[in-house]
């Protein structure tokens, strides 16, 4: 089998994404000596921290297989899931190798989180990383730019090399060959889903998170190539859905793949959101610092989670499901999840007006059992195809 | 009159009936403002900028205050139905639901009269982030301008000067011109200021009341009373003259209950001796608050601080609002509200309250809506029980969803909470023998 065989670098990816140990993250470690520093969801600049020497680490709770021991004594039944199997993690010292964690400006889940985090572990360095929700430049900018810097100088007297333009220009020229590769492989899952099934991209995108950009990005080339070659990916007769809601806590490997062998093509989603939380390249050119905090301010991603001014609701997911072409949206979010679920209703409004079907579930990242969304993915499926055949 | 009916009518007598006019008359005005062209403006009690509004003769409109009140005249059940009935989730804040389930059946406010449109929403986001969805949500329904202040948290438990600048910056360039076009005044620098010197002299009477549970017996319940004394100068009152009169004569009575040594005034009048002293951490229940007040006070319990009341500001670490520095001022004011504050400091806040109001230890009231108040707290609680030495306990239920209030259930765990504060007690007292 050849290094460039696409199942193969999967399975791999796979291992990564359940490895619990942060194994990949601890040779890193051993070999550089440099800082790994974890976030939680959605987006970090992980262009400084690059620059600075430091690896980041996507933290994005636990799946379907961590036991879950002291996290649920800090957490009452009524709050989704994440935080309570990253405290887990934590605790259990799944995350000793991070020389700390960076909280960004999400919900008050995460945003609390920081405290505790703070308050169990007081020797690393913990961090809130407040985002702007106001994005002119000279409010937002310079607010968010600030906090940048404040960053970057934590990270210098935690032992990081000081942050210095070139070496941030140069991070942002790694960061945009890997988003340019992201963005190949979603698009080419637009055109040929049969050609990159969502469970191998999710995984692969997992791996991602925690593998320095420099191996992630020879992955992904080497995954499409893999792709591109392999004949035996074949066209099914699946629906094309949109799959939105999951931008935080991730709903199990189990139910992607249940998705997919109900009949679903995802062509869309918003799972792992950070590889794609920027639309375009980061320019690199003029001041790079500049252009870090400009492309979080006008290139992001429109997220239940970032304050949508004039634009209106759901707009964004249309164009979407446009762009995709998928033929209907499953509104799929962890149950609990405040930004999620107040914003499903609005958007569910406006994909009704454009006449998309939809459906709606929830789930926790440590579900096992399927069957009730099988069924339900499965009908949608149906239906879907039957009325794209009349 | 027999002793009961005799303190129920000093109690009528007293600044609560005060406290009730004026915020009838506030509702009044707001249902008269179509006919008398007065505009308001829809914002959230934390990080409320009252005074500003106020100096563009804006009139402020809570929605929580609105679901908090619903759930009082029982009619909130009915309103997260019709909520839920419209694909509002089971899982998200009641109060958000509370208010668009009212929306839709006439936004009918607590007096009887309809609630005007607003003129101007104003996402003023301090403490929680279920705030900026809630507008988003509102925004759809009405014809309104939105003007958002980010308030940034106070990740690292501190206010930084960049902090600062961005709030006072959005204030100038973003909020002030929203209402200048909204009401068609220019910003007036002086009124403001004038306003402010309100607002802080109001504030020294309202610590000076808080304070007063020191006493022993305390002479208010600081968390089911509380809300009271903070309904003016959270809502629509801080830098009138109203508020000010309103906290002088309170300030008054309440020391005067002191001078004469009693406690607390609770729904059925004057409480009984005081056998325990609680902190509370977490907003009460507003379905069954009569309730759940008497849950405490049969027991002989009464609240000595809680956190509750410093949603809407803090003012007993000593800020108070300071007029020659309007804007900064506002800025601190946000960015200080409880709910904005981290984790460490809110322990450190707590831990504060059992150990100078002399309590017998922390109770949180844990609120299924409010991942803001809620997410963290059983960590709170094991951090303030282990720097304390004061038991700690738990009990859960929701702002104005009458189904997660199960009276039972939180009766048994009230009087296992005070039983645990007995054998605390029992077991010191027998070391000390
Ligand atoms: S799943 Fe939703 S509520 Fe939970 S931490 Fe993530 S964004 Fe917050
Ligand atoms: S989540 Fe909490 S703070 Fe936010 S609106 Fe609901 S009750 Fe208020």
């Amino acid at each position: 089998m050849s290094a460039a065989d696409p199942k193969t670098l999967a399975e791999r990816s796979e291992e990564i994404y359940r490895d619990y140990e942060f194994t990949t993250v601890r040779r890193w470690k051993e070999r550089t000596g440099g800082l790994a520093i974890g976030y939680m969801p959605i987006y970090v600049p992980r262009e400084l921290l690059h620059a600075q020497g430091c690896l980041p680490v996507g933290i994005l709770g636990g799946g379907d297989d961590l036991e879950i021991i002291r996290g649920d004594a800090f957490y009452q039944s009524y709050i989704c899931h994440i935080p309570r199997s990253t405290i887990e993690l934590g605790l259990n010292g799944s995350l000793d190798c991070l020389d700390g964690m960076l909280f960004p400006a999400i919900c008050d889940v995460i945003r609390n989180l920081s405290g505790i985090w703070k308050l169990k572990f007081p020797d690393k360095l913990s961090r809130y990383l407040d985002v702007p929700q106001v994005f002119e430049p000279e409010l937002g900018g310079m607010f968010y730019r600030h906090e940048l810097e404040e960053l970057a100088s934590e990270l210098e007297r935690r032992g990081a090399k000081p942050l210095e333009p070139e070496a941030l220009r140069e991070s942002i020229r790694v960061f945009n060959e890997n988003r340019a590769l992201v963005r190949e492989v979603y698009d080419l899952r637009i055109r040929e889903p049969w050609k990159v099934p969502s469970a191998e991209l999710y995984v692969l995108m997992r791996a991602g998170l925690v593998l320095p950009v420099e191996e992630f990005t020879a992955m992904l080339r080497e995954y499409l190539d893999g792709v591109r070659a392999d004949e035996d990916r074949k066209p099914m007769d699946q629906a094309r859905i949109l799959l939105t809601g999951s931008f935080c806590e991730q709903p199990p490997l189990g139910l992607i793949k249940t998705l997919e062998r109900a009949g679903c093509y995802i062509v869309d989603d918003d799972l792992v959101q950070i590889h794609r939380w920027l639309l375009h390249d980061i320019p690199e050119d003029g001041d790079p610092m500049d252009r870090l905090v400009q492309a979080f301010l006008d290139d992001s991603m429109e997220s239940p989670t970032r304050y949508i001014d004039e634009r209106g609701k759901g707009k964004e997911l249309v164009e979407r499901v446009e762009g995709s072409r998928a033929e209907g949206v499953i509104f799929c979010a962890p149950s609990f999840c405040d930004p999620a679920l107040l914003d499903q209703p609005m958007v569910v409004k406006a994909v009704e007006k454009a006449g998309i079907p939809w459906t709606a579930f929830k789930y926790a990242e440590n579900n096992g059992q399927f069957q009730v969304i099988r069924e339900q993915a499965g009908t949608f499926a149906d239906s879907i195809k039957l009325w794209s055949g009349v | 009159m027999n002793k009961k009916e005799e303190s129920k009518a000093a109690q009528k007598d007293s600044s609560q009936i005060r406290q009730k006019n004026m915020i009838a008359a506030h509702y009044s005005r707001l249902a008269r403002a179509p006919e008398t062209g007065e505009k308001c403006a829809y914002t959230f009690v934390p990080g409320n900028l009252t005074e500003l509004l106020r100096s563009f003769d804006l009139l402020p409109v809570l929605p929580e205050i609105n679901a908090l009140q619903s759930a009082m005249r029982g009619k909130s059940r009915d309103y997260i139905r019709l909520a839920e009935k419209a694909g509002h989730s089971e899982d998200v804040c009641t109060y958000v639901k509370c208010d668009l389930g009212m929306m839709e059946s006439g936004n009918i406010g607590p007096t009887g009269e309809r609630l005007p449109d607003p003129d101007l929403l104003l996402l003023s986001y301090t403490g929680c982030f279920t705030f900026m969805k809630w507008f988003e949500i509102l925004r759809e329904e009405y014809d309104a301008p939105v003007a958002m202040l980010h308030v940034p948290y106070q990740g690292d438990g501190e206010i930084t000067d960049s902090m600062r600048k961005y709030v006072v910056d959005q204030l100038r360039n973003k909020v002030i011109p929203a209402m200048e076009k909204v009401s068609g005044r220019a910003y007036d620098e002086d009124r403001l200021k004038e306003e402010l010197a309100r607002s802080a002299k109001a504030e020294d009477d309202l610590v000076a009341v808080l304070e007063s549970a020191r006493n022993k017996p305390s002479p208010i319940d600081a968390y089911f009373g509380g809300v009271y004394y903070i309904g003016p100068i959270f809502t629509a009152f801080r830098g009138s003259e109203e508020a000010v009169g309103y906290y002088e004569a309170l300030r008054a009575e309440i020391e005067e209950r002191v001078r004469l040594g009693k406690g607390p005034i609770t729904p059925d009048g004057e409480m009984g001796p005081e056998k325990y002293r609680i902190v509370v951490e977490g907003p009460p229940n507003w379905t069954s608050f009569r309730e759940f007040w008497r849950m405490f006070a049969e027991e002989g319990a009464v609240v000595v601080a809680s956190s509750y009341t410093k949603v809407g500001g803090v003012y007993d670490n000593g800020f108070r609002h300071d007029p020659s520095r309007p804007l900064e001022t506002l800025a601190e004011y946000c960015m200080g509200c409880y709910t904005n504050l981290n984790l460490p400091s809110r322990v450190d806040m707590l831990v504060r309250y059992v150990e100078e109001y002399e309590a017998d230890g922390l109770l949180i009231n844990s609120i299924k809506s409010c991942n803001s108040f809620s997410a963290g707290q059983l960590m709170m609680l094991r951090e303030v029980e282990n720097r304390t030495g004061k038991p700690g306990g738990f009990i859960e239920s929701d702002l104005v969803d009458p189904r997660y209030f199960s009276a039972a259930n939180i009766k048994n765990r009230l009087e296992s909470y005070f039983q645990m504060i007995e054998q605390k007690r029992a077991g010191v007292a027998a070391r000390g023998a």
